[in-house]
This record gives structure tokens, sequence and C-alpha cells, in this order.
């Protein structure tokens, strides 16, 4: 059937804000389907709130809203643009949920939408535990024992019927929040709570417990004559008990014969049928008892999933993209394989090759959480790999981790952990499981030991040991190795680094041995048909065979190195910048070769880049890309630091940079050359050292007087960093800054205590420069300025000021011989300017600006890489529009249970979102509420503020008394408020005993919260006061600046009309103007 | 052990036996199933083969008793990426290397398959030949080509069983009285459709899904004669699979043609080539075959996709059947090649494809209802 010609214009929506569990992979889908969409002639309206997707780049859609996701929202802009169809699938949960609530208002009906892809009863059938139970016995399937409980009654009787362990599961929730095991009745009445409050509808399932069973899952498709088609399988190593998100997943299904296997494809389509999902892609899990092949399902996504993403970039098959098709009445035969050219979507991929999935953690900022792995998904990224083996594939992708390790083990970084700690830590999933396998095997355990303790099956674990044995037959053998041998180790995957810490020498040596031997990896192609049909698309792995296919052409070509897997301080926004200079490079007709191992991303997709290079971001496998394709250049700065961090080295061995010079990136990095240069320039830095122990930074600290920020050098979002207010605490902390980047000095500087901090986005030619954006954070200088809200163009500077800083940068700028992007950090005090920072490289603010100015600047920074002026790409004067744009950061808080969520120079957001409006208020709330944090506009507001806050606070509590809302303090802010006639309630704080604000909040007398406490006096109040806040979703600020923000929104809320508008909108105005 | 494969049009490959010394011949072909290696090595049709897997990693999941597709291992050689020694499946009862050693198959690995697939691709199936023993490029390749080649071979007599068997309970019965299987009182159960299976290599799954969909299944010798199949009075026939080039089973396809419209006749893969010559059409060899479970056919009659399990060296051409009489129902919609057809006036129909899947999806097992609802009318 063809495309329908019954509606010619589609709602499409996004996922919003990058969070744990949703995340570029989104974007991805997101970008496909609008491509896909537009393609076919329709008239695509598109609702995110995330500026740092592709999929809101303003030609993706016909109109672009950068608005909250949320079904007042969406309901306006459904009134205002009347679109006749609304595709709900490509979203994520968010985009589901939403469309759900959309529908459920009747406001689709009202205007005669119509839901494609998945209707309202499919998505229930799927996503409510009760449906899907009663439908899954229809076809026959089998799902563990469960109840539905909606009350902690409810839980207690249904968990004396199934028996402990217990799988605790919420309906509606993303990424299981709030769901965990429960082993005891004990656990039940914490995990099951949580999950009750987690779920959107208040309802979770108690399951019978299959831990330890084995895990699977089937990527399927079906269309509207009831085609389906399985896309990929994924077995997960980690077996039941970890969610699928955090546990380590090979494609294909390695352990299953082929009967095994069909079993759950015919369950796969029996399910799809049963849920009735119309068209598009679905997710099915499955659990399979290892001793005896007992199949249960687990349960079912209806609609394009982070494992769809994986799949895609698994197989080659674009998921996202044909359910797009599906959805407007394709069916899969009449789409064609864009891989192949010649063959049609209705088809199963095959694959010649092994994939490995590995998730990537950041537990080391959330100390206060154990690192255990459960139900709840805790991942904030991941990376893919590929290889002719799983062993070649497990040690790339351990590579492509990039937490410094080389492949599992043989790398100098291992300890020999006792064997009590191996035990607990097998018995235990964690994120560095892993490793724990190898130290098991090294101390002799047996395979079946570690089965018993693990569950994961033997099979992954005789490949593990199999590594080791190789590992230990390498480190038997000291000096060059003999060519069949290092052919052997590269086969199973081994590093450079690791066999010269094994054989001696340095990597260097090894890879000269190599060469002097010939032993350098192939390229394969990734063509979903195992090579039964020539592939059009240059998608390519590596791997240690004796024939490459990488077809290399005599064009103008340069490589591109891409961020690697998302992790806080790195994500998408990277991602966002390598696929716009790809664009950029494309379009001037150079050939774009794209380096990257984030499965997630849009920079993965087949056809971002003229060639894709599926690869991890190290030194030697650059180099081994570099020397095939000989690229005239290589782009290092829009990947964040790992393509910085490589720069270098690639640099050393020859390899053209492109635009600003190694030399440059060194200037910024390193201390006394900065200082000299700001010298040089008559700019000021906060008073400033360096320290090599600890003994050292307490002088340095002394001579520049506390506080004091220290942080290790060569870490980006602000990892291990902190603001230190005394002697006592440098101490320790300075141990810390000295472990998280060995062999470098900690930095120490003064801290400025309640500056205005400035992110500067700028772009150079290398003669001239000019402004990209210049952004006032809300939060004072010593909040990271990924976690801080930030307002494009600023809100208080004096125009002399922003001269200042305009003259600062350009100043910068050129004796950096920056040519592309350049970022520059600022702080003010006093009216006096201070330099913060500066990276000479694209950063995370770049696609926010762009978005906001409509300029965009990663593709112009790499048309000026390419040797074009400023002049020429016509971008002579800074962009200042009219309307005002908010950033806000979101938090991963409520993925990490006991999590204080204050926040400090450790970046911990995950993601961001924009507000767009004409005045401050009203897009300061936008961002608000598009980060999940919806302002009252009445109610009681709870303040209490530090000693340092109360003078202004004084405005902040009358503003709120102003607009109707009651106020309640603590006791030092309530005497404060008295004493300056605001009228005030003081309650407890917990530690003066009940009730107290806790109390307070429980019983839904708070709507809103500010408190800036600090010092360890308060720190126990603040902390309760805070996650009590987060759990049961009541608004909270830590800073006084923004809670005024807040109150300016509140303002804006209350007085005028929360209207929306496409970016095309606001862009069209100021051509107008 | 060091091994080579060499190939007749002069390209080697470097490889190891993981089976011990050796050598081996066959036509080499591809399979880009990711899963039922067992069903592949016993599957008939591969008799004179040398199989290679697209997927690299196999013997993953041992092997067991019950995922057979015949009595022995069909495949000439196996060849693989990598052999996994170690394996893990509550099913299996030995490994993949055992099962091969046991029946004196070679097995390969450390193999570029996918150079090798490509080659075969672009090149076609060829002859290959493996060995262990003499290492020397340029013998091998003149082995190779002194290997019989697969067109004009009759490969169906090598497969066939000498004697018939019923098939009951998903095994083989042999009488000790032969000839008293091919009589008109060898049915037993009434209620059941009596459906006598050309054997020319079947698998086993086609059996088990004949009974299951409610047959009484009689296995007789591709030789069997028109005359004796017809006094067995059955309600229906089952032409099977089996390896290499249709055109040299003559006797088989006289047969066939003979029983044309005396029962409703459902044939796969080489059955559909018999019914195809006996109808008057032809058939030839494909450039490098089809060979996996994801193969996509479109029945024609419902608009609807199936992915289907294949293994087929040659194809009924599409323009050479009368459309008079024969109606295409399946096309491959990767190439375009018949799948299947029936027949408008006469109660037979066959898919090129395997509807019994083992190894592959079961998208198909329709067709099984389908020749048991034709028997009814």
């Amino acid at each position: 059937m063809p495309k329908r010609t019954d509606i010619h214009s589609i709602l499409l929506l996004g996922a919003g804000p990058i969070i744990i569990s949703q995340a570029c992979e989104f974007d991805y889908s997101g970008t496909q389907a609008c491509k896909a969409l537009r393609e076919e002639g329709y008239r695509v309206i598109l609702v995110n709130s995330n500026p740092a997707t592709i999929m809101t780049d303003p030609q993706m859609a016909d109109r672009t809203y950068i608005e909250p996701i949320t079904a007042e929202i969406v309901t306006r802009i459904i009134e205002k643009e009347r679109p006749d169809a609304l595709l709900p699938t490509l979203g994520g949960q968010t985009g589901l949920n939403t469309a759900v609530a959309v529908a459920e208002a009747g406001v689709l009906e009202r205007y005669g939408v119509e839901m494609i892809g998945a209707s309202l009863p499919a998505i229930k059938k799927a996503e409510d535990r009760d449906l899907f139970r009663q439908a899954m016995q229809r076809i026959g399937l089998r799902i563990p024992k469960s109840g539905i409980a909606t009350n902690m009654d409810q839980c207690r009787a249904i968990a004396r019927e199934i028996g402990f362990p217990i799988i605790v599961r919420p309906s509606f929730t993303l990424g299981g929040t709030g769901g965990g095991v429960v082993y005891n009745p004990e656990d039940l009445e914490t995990i099951a709570r949580s999950g009750l409050e987690a779920s959107l509808i208040g309802q979770v399932m108690l399951e019978e417990s299959v831990l330890g069973w084995k895990e699977f899952e089937l990527e399927v498709m079906r269309d509207n004559k009831d085609n389906v088609v399985i896309i990929c399988s994924i077995e997960n190593i980690d077996p039941m008990g970890v969610h699928t998100g955090d546990s380590i997943t090979v494609a294909p299904i390695q352990t299953l014969s082929d009967k095994e296997y069909q079993r759950l494809r015919d369950g796969s389509i029996a399910i799809m049928r049963e849920i009735g999902v119309d068209t598009g892609g679905s997710n099915v899990q499955f659990a399979v008892n290892p001793e005896n092949g007992d199949l249960v399902v687990v349960e079912m996504n209806p609609r394009v999933s982070r494992s769809s993403a994986l799949a895609s970039k698994a197989t080659g098959y674009p998921i996202a993209k044909i359910a797009a098709k599906l959805a407007v009445g394709y069916t899969l035969d009449e789409i064609p394989n864009d891989i192949t050219g010649r063959t049609m979507a209705s088809f199963e991929p095959t694959i010649d090759y092994c994939v490995v999935k590995i998730p990537r953690f950041t537990f080391e900022k959330f100390p206060e959480t154990p690192d255990y792995l459960t139900t709840a998904m805790k991942s904030v990224g991941e990376t893919m790999s590929i290889g002719r083996t799983f062993k070649e594939a497990l040690q790339k992708g351990i590579r492509s981790l990039e937490t410094g390790r080389q492949g599992l083990g043989a790398d100098g970084k291992d300890g020999a952990p006792a064997l009590a700690e191996i035990r607990q830590k097998l018995a235990t999933p964690n994120s560095t499981r892993l490793f724990y396998l190898r130290h098991a095997l090294q101390a002799g355990m047996t395979i079946s030991e570690i089965h018993d303790l693990t569950k994961i099956d033997p099979w992954f674990l005789y490949q593990i040991r199999q590594i080791v044995e190789m590992e230990n037959e390498l480190a038997g053998h000291k000096g060059p190795l003999s060519e069949d041998r290092l052919w052997e180790a590269k086969r199973n995957g081994f590093s450079d680094i690791q066999i010269a810490h094994l054989t001696g020498g340095s990597a260097e040596d090894i890879r000269m041995h190599r060469k002097a031997l010939g032993i350098k990896p192939a390229y394969k192609l990734v063509d979903t048909c195992a090579a039964e049909f020539e592939a059009a698309t240059p998608y390519y792995y590596s791997t240690y065979e004796r024939e490459s296919e990488a077809r290399v052409s005599e064009r103008r070509k340069v490589m591109i190195l891409g961020g690697g897997p998302n992790r806080i301080g790195q994500g998408i926004e990277f991602d966002y910048c390598c696929v716009h200079s790809s664009m950029a490079l494309r379009e001037m007709g150079i050939e774009s070769i794209m380096v990257n191992s984030n499965p997630e991303t849009v920079s993965t997709d087949y056809d971002t880049s003229d060639k894709l290079y599926f690869e991890p971001l190290t030194f030697e496998d650059v180099m081994h890309i570099v020397e095939t394709e000989k690229p005239e250049g290589v782009i290092v700065q829009f990947g964040g630091q790992t393509p910085l961090n490589l720069s270098v080295a690639l640099h050393r061995a020859g390899v053209p940079i492109l635009g600003t010079q190694p030399e440059s990136i060194e200037m910024a990095e390193d201390r006394k050359l900065f200082q000299a240069m700001l010298q040089r320039l008559g700019l000021h830095q906060p008073a400033n050292g360096t320290a090599e122990s600890v003994e050292e930074a307490l002088v340095v600290a002394e001579a520049i007087g506390y506080p004091v920020v220290v942080r290790p050098s060569y870490v980006l979002g602000g990892r291990a960093m902190k603001i230190v207010y005394e002697r006592s605490e440098l101490e320790g902390f300075t141990r810390l800054a000295i472990a998280a980047s060995p062999g470098h000095p900690v930095l120490i500087d003064h801290f400025l205590e309640d500056a205005i901090e400035i992110d500067v986005d700028a772009i150079s030619d290398g003669q001239c420069s000019v402004i990209g954006g210049i952004m006032e954070h809300i939060e004072e200088a010593g909040i990271h300025s990924g976690d801080s809200a930030c307002v494009l163009p600023p809100f208080s500077l004096k125009p002399a000021m922003i001269e200042e800083i305009t003259r600062a940068t350009k100043a910068m700028a050129h004796e950096l011989h920056v040519v592309g992007l350049m970022n520059v950090q600022y702080a003010i005090k006093a009216d006096r300017l201070y330099v913060l920072e500066v990276n000479p490289r694209a950063s995370r603010t770049v696609p926010f600006v762009s978005k906001a100015t409509g300029a965009p600047l990663a593709k112009m920074a790499t048309r000026i890489m390419m040797g074009q002026s400023l002049d020429e790409i016509g971008l002579t004067t800074e962009v200042v529009p009219k309307h005002i744009s908010v950033k806000e950061a979101v938090l991963p808080f409520n993925r990490f249970p006991d999590v204080d969520t204050l926040l400090g120079p450790e970046m911990k957001s995950t993601g961001e979102v924009m507000g767009i409006a004409d005045e401050f208020g009203l897009a300061f709330a936008k961002a608000q509420l598009g980060s999940g944090q919806k302002s009252p506009l009445a109610g009681n507001v709870f303040i209490s503020v530090k000693d340092r806050d109360k003078q202004a606070a004084i405005d902040l509590g009358r503003h709120f008394e102003r607009m109707g809302f009651g106020i309640v303090t603590t006791h030092g802010t309530g005497e404060w408020f008295s004493r300056h006639g605001i009228p005030n309630r003081v309650i407890n704080k917990v530690s003066m005993g009940r009730p107290h604000v806790v109390d307070a909040i429980k019983n839904g007398e708070i709507q809103l919260v500010v408190n800036t406490g600090f010092g360890n006096q308060t720190k126990r109040d603040g902390y309760y006061l805070r996650r009590a806040a987060l759990k049961y979703a009541v608004p909270y600020t830590t800073t006084l600046a923004g809670a005024i923000a807040i109150a300016r929104g509140i303002e804006s809320l209350k007085t005028k009309t929360l209207d929306v508008t496409p970016l095309q909108e606001y862009y069209e105005k100021r051509k107008e103007e | 052990m060091k091994a080579i494969f060499a190939l007749e049009d002069g390209r080697t490959f470097p490889c190891k036996s993981f089976t011990g010394p050796g050598e081996a011949w066959g036509e080499a072909v591809f399979n880009t199933g990711m899963t039922g290696y067992q069903e592949v090595l016993s599957d008939p049709s591969y008799r004179g083969q040398v199989v290679t897997m697209t997927y690299p990693l196999i013997g993953n999941y041992g092997v067991n008793p019950e995922d057979i597709e015949s009595n022995r291992i069909q495949v000439a050689a196996f060849v693989i990426r990598e052999y996994q020694p170690c394996y893990s499946n509550w099913r299996a009862t030995m490994s993949l290397s055992d099962y091969l050693k046991s029946q004196h198959i070679m097995g390969i690995d450390d193999l570029d398959t996918r150079a090798l697939t490509l080659h075969l691709r672009q090149r076609g199936a060829m002859r290959a030949y493996i060995s262990t023993e003499d290492l020397n490029p340029e013998h091998c390749v003149e082995k190779a080509r002194s290997i019989p080649s697969m067109i004009g071979r009759n490969l169906v007599r090598v497969v066939s069983p000498e004697r018939p068997f019923r098939w009951e309970n998903g095994r083989a019965v042999f009488d000790d009285a032969p000839e008293s299987l091919m009589s008109s009182d060898v049915w037993r159960c009434p209620e059941k459709k009596a459906v006598i299976a050309m054997d020319c290599g079947a698998k086993y799954n086609i059996l088990r899904c004949l009974e299951a969909a409610g047959c009484e299944v009689i296995v007789v010798p591709s030789g069997t004669p028109a005359s004796v199949i017809r006094e067995m009075k059955p309600d229906g026939i089952f032409l099977s699979n089996g390896p290499g080039d249709p055109e040299p089973v003559q006797d088989t396809v006289q047969t066939v043609r003979e029983l044309l419209g005396f029962r409703p006749i459902f044939g796969i893969c080489l059955g559909i080539q018999m019914l195809g010559l006996a109808m008057g059409g032809r058939t030839s060899k494909l450039k490098f075959g089809h060979r996996g479970a994801n193969q996509p056919v479109k029945n024609l009659m419902t608009g609807r996709i199936e992915i289907t399990s294949q293994n087929h060296g040659f194809v009924v051409d599409i323009d050479s059947l009368d459309p008079k009489s024969v109606e295409i129902t399946h096309v491959n919609l990767n190439d375009g090649t018949l799948e299947g057809f029936r027949h408008k006036s006469l109660p037979v129909f066959a898919v090129q494809y395997h509807p019994e899947a083992s190894p592959g999806p079961h998208d198909a097992r329709y067709l099984f209802d389908d020749f048991v609802h034709l028997m009814d009318r």
C-alpha cells in the first residue's frame, strides 16, 4: 500500500532532555523520522525541549517547537498547528506518555488528530502491567507470577502469595525508576513504596523473581499488512536482575540453538499481533531458564527504544526511519534497504560479526550511592564495538569506554584483589564486575564457581577465560613476539598498549614491530546481509582479517573524531557539533569520515557522513584509519575532551590537525603558559597556584586565601572538583584530586564568592573573531557551568561589561591562534572581569547558542577550518537575538538514592532543556517546565537561606508575598523576615524535632523549596529537606539566584499566557527587522 | 592444525582444521543463517557441498540428539571463522567438533569466511578442495579443478533411501518386509490423510510437519515408479527437497509427470523443480544460490511477506512456465526469482523455499495445512 494521502501534516514528539534511560538514541530516531517523513512530502511539526539535538535544527522540520513536552504545551501546539496525525512512538517514554495524556484528555478527538504508529489501546495494553499480563495469557505465553498493587497492603498480600525474592516494577516509569529486587519483607517496605511513588499512575507489579535467568531481547517491526520481521536479537551477558540498559549485551544471541531462537521469534510476533502495535518497531524481552529452557516474557515496548538504536547500529537496518515510513502507510516490501540499495526492507538482517555493547557508569560522581546494579537503570551512556570474534569485540568495547582501560586488564591498572573481594564483586552485580571475572580466573576460580556466583552463561566465561589465557601466554613471553603470536593476540582484541605491558617495550615499539611484519587490521562492512548483496553504504569496523573492504577514494577528505560514549560532562552536545561538521564538509564537497563508538548518536547513523568507522577512539585505532584513508586532516574540536586528548599524539605522528593547533590547546590547558598569556593581554584571573602534594596545597591555599577551588588538571565536567572553605577540608580533598589525575598537578584557585558567571562561545578564523553568544548564568560562579541555568543574551550586564567581555574574548582568540571555536568562562565580581577558563574547542553550549541565535556555529567553524574566512562565510557581527533563551540543566538525582542534590563545581547533570520567549520570566518558566520542575502558581514557599544570602532574600520574600504565596521558614530566616516585615510561619528543621519541614513536604503543605544552606551544621538538615523535595517532586532550588529567577518565572506565568512559538518564526521575525 | 582451502579459480585461503588431519572437496557455498548449524550439517540438500557459515562464531550451543534433519552429516566439509570448543546449552550433549569427527567430516576454522563469501558472491559457487596434508596452493587448486561439477550430477540417487519407511511419532520406522509398505493396505489411520513422501533427500522436519498437520506418512525412494504409487492409493503425494541439479533426476521427473492429476501434489525445493520440469518448465543454476534463514518471499495471493528458510542452488525459470496452466504464487523479494506456483486446474502446488524451516522462521508453516485442505477436496 503506498503512503497515505489523507494526511498532510504530522506532529512528532521528541524525548526531551537527556536523562538516564533516555539519551541520544531518541535524537537519532527522531532525526531519522523527520527526514523520512519530509522525504515523503509531509509537513512535520516537531516538539522537543532539548536544544542539543539534531532533530531540533530548524531545517529538520517545517515547524520546530523547542517547548516543554507536556500535555498542556502539546495541546497548545495542536491548537495552533492543527496537524492531521500524531506520531508518538519515536520520542521514547516521554513522547509516548505525553501522547497518551493528550489523547486521554480528548484533545486529539477535539481537533481531529489521528494517532499513527501505535493506537492508544495498544500502548495501554503494552504499558499497563495488568493488561499486559492478560494479553500474554491469551496467546499462551507465560509471564512470571505476579500481582498488581496500588498500595502497600496489597503489596504485602501479593508478596505472601508469590514468595521472595520478588521484583518490583512500577507502571509507567522511565528505566524502571523506583523498581528493584526485594529479598525480604523489610526490603518490600522501602522498595515497593518507592515504586508506588515513582509510577505515574501509582501502580506497581510485584513479580516472581527470575533472577539469574538468561535474558534476551528481540527488535521487531510490523507493517499495516501484518508483515512482521525481526531486526536483531540481543543476548544480555548480565542475566536477569540487571536492567538491560546496565547490562553488557551481545548481538546476535550466542547461546541458543535455532529451535530455541525460533520460540522467541514466534513469541515476539504473537506479542506484536496481540498487543496490536499497528506499525513500527517494538522491543520484546524474554527470560529463559538456563536449566531447562523455560521461557517467560519480561516486557515489551510498543515504540522505538534504546535497544532499537543499538539494533540499528548493530545491523545497519534503520529502524526509526522504516518505522516512520510504515506509520504513514507503506509496507515493508515497498521500502528500499538503503544499505544494499537494491533489496527491500522486508527481510531480516543477518550479521557476520559480533557486537558488544557496554554501558558507561558514573558512580564516582555520586559517592553516596553504592555501586550496585539492579532493575533501575543507572548508566549514563554506552559504547558499541564490532569484531569478528566476541573476544575482539569485547576488548574493543572496553577500550571504547574511555575509562582508562585498554582492554580486559593487562594494562597495568589491575591490582590483585583478595578472593573475598572477588567473590563479593561477582555475587553482586556492579559496574566493574567484568574486570572481576578476569580477577577470578587469574585467582584460579573455576568457570562453574564463577557461574554459580554470577549466573553469567558459561559460554561468555569461556570466552573471557580464553582472553585471560592469551594474556598469560603473552606475559610469559618477553621480547618481540613472533608473527603468528602477535597476529593471534591482535585477533583476540589485544591493544598495542596491553601487548607492550605484557611483553615489555612501549606501545609504539609494538606498533612498529607490527608494521614491520605487515600486521594491521582489515576493514569490513556492516551491510545487513552478511555479504550476500553488495553494500552501497560505507559503514566499517576493523578486525584482524586478511581481506580489507575499505574503498578509499581519491577525493578531498577529512576525518572527524567523535565523542565516544556519553558521560556526564560529555554528551549529545558534542555529537551535535560533529554531525554539523560532517554536514558542512559534505556541503563543501569534501568527503567526511566519521569515527565514533557511540551507538546512540546521530553521528553514527550510516547516512550522516560519507563514511562511518565504528571504532574506539584510541590512538591506535584512529591511526589505523588515518593510515588507511589518508585524510587531508583530522578535526578534533567537536568531540569534546576525547579527541582533544588524542590531538597531541596524532600531531606528533604527523597527522595534520585541522583548525586550532595542538600548541594552542596546550597553551590553554597549561597553567603557566596560560597565565603568561593573560598577563600579556592585561586580563585577570583569580589568584591561583598549583600543588603536587597535600603540603604544597596547604601553602598555596594560605597564600591565595580561602575559599579555594581545588581540581585536578585534564579532566572534563569538573570531575573531583570542589570548593574548599577551610584547611581541614583541603587535606582530604587534595588527596582525592591527586588520585583523579595522577602525574598532573592539582590546580588551586581563589574562589570568587557570589560572582556572576559568564560563558562565551566565539568563532575565529585566525585573523578575526566573532562572538557566537554571551550567556549569563543564573547560578553564581562555583556551580559547574554545565549544571547552571543560563540566559542568552545576558540580563544584568552593563553594555561596558559586554564590551569588555567581547574585547577580552577576541584578544585571547587571537593570541591562541584559534581557528574554529573557542569557549571562555568568566566571573564578574565588583565590576571586575576574571577569566576562569578557556577551551579552544567546541563547548557544551554550542548547540544552545546556535538554536538561540540561528547561527550554526559548528558548521561555520568547519568551513573556517577548511580555509574560509569569517568574511567569506558571511559571519561578521555577533547575532544578538531579541527573544530570550534560557538553558536549564537536568539532573539525575532521582536515579541515585541518598545523594545530596546540592550543586557544586562538579558537574552532575545529564542533559539540558531550552526555554524561549519574548521575556525572561516566561523563558525561564518554560525551561523549568521542560526540565520537569513545575513551578507552583499558589501555595506555600519554604525559604531557608544561609546568612550571606539574607540581605538578598528580603526582596525574594517580598516578591513571593506579593504574589500571594504563604511563606514558611526556619528559625533564622523567619526571624530575619519578621524583622523586615515579611509575614512567615516558622517550622522546625529536621534536627529540631517533629513536626518538621519534611513532614510538611510529605503533607503537601510546601509547593516550592528554597534552601541555600551549607556548612556542616546544617548539612544533614539540608540534605533531608532536599531529598524529600526530590522524592515528592516539589520544585526546589539550592541557590538564591535560582530562587529569584523562579519567582520571576512564576510572576510571568501568573500574568501572561504561555505562548508557543516555533524556531522558524523567531528567525523570520529577526530577518524582517 | 594448518590447512589450505583452494578454489577452482585459483584463490586460496589459509585456515586450520579443528577436526584433525584430512582432505575434503565439494562445491563451496555459503549459508547466512546465524543459528541452526546442526540442521544445516544434516540437511541432505547440502550433499556434496562445502558449506561455510557467514556467522563467525559456530559451535556455541554444542550439538544435541534432537536437532537433526537426517540420519547423518551431509555436508562435504564445514568451514567457519572461529570454532567454539566450549559450548553452553541445556540440551547439548557433545561438541560440534566431536560430532563432525564421529562421522569423519572435516571442520575448518580460522578462515576469513567473509572474504570467501564475497568471492563466491562475485564469482559464483564453485568447486573447492581442502587439505591439511598438501599445503601447496597450486596442487590444491589443481585438485579443486578435478572435482566433478554440480551441473548434470544426479545426487538424489546418493541421498534417497534404499527402502521405504513409515514416519511415525517423529522418527523413521523401517519394516522387515519393505514391499509391505508399498501397497494400498499400508494405511493404518483412516482419520488421517494418507501421504506418500517421495524422498529425494527429505529433511526430517518436513516429515515432522506433515505428521503434525494430520498426515500418515509413508516415505518412498525417489525411484519408486508411478504405478506403485498409484496402487498405494494415497490421499496426496509429497515431493521432497534434495541436493544438486534437478535435470539429471529424469526418472523421478518422469514419475511426477505421470502422477500429475492423480492426487494432490505438494513439492518443496527440489520438489518444485521436478514439478516445474514435469510441467514443461526449465531450471537453471543461480550464481551463488539462496542459503539462509532471512529470505523474503511475497505470497502473491495474500500480499503477505514470509521470511523463509532457503537452501537451493537451482531454480525454476519464472518465465518458463505456461501461464495458461500455471499460476505464480510466490516470488523472492530480493531477486524476483520464482518461489512458488500452483496449477490452475490440477491440485498441484509447490514452493522453492522451506516452510518446515529448521533452521529458520516458521512463517510459512501454513502450507502444510493447505496441503491437508487440498486433500480434503
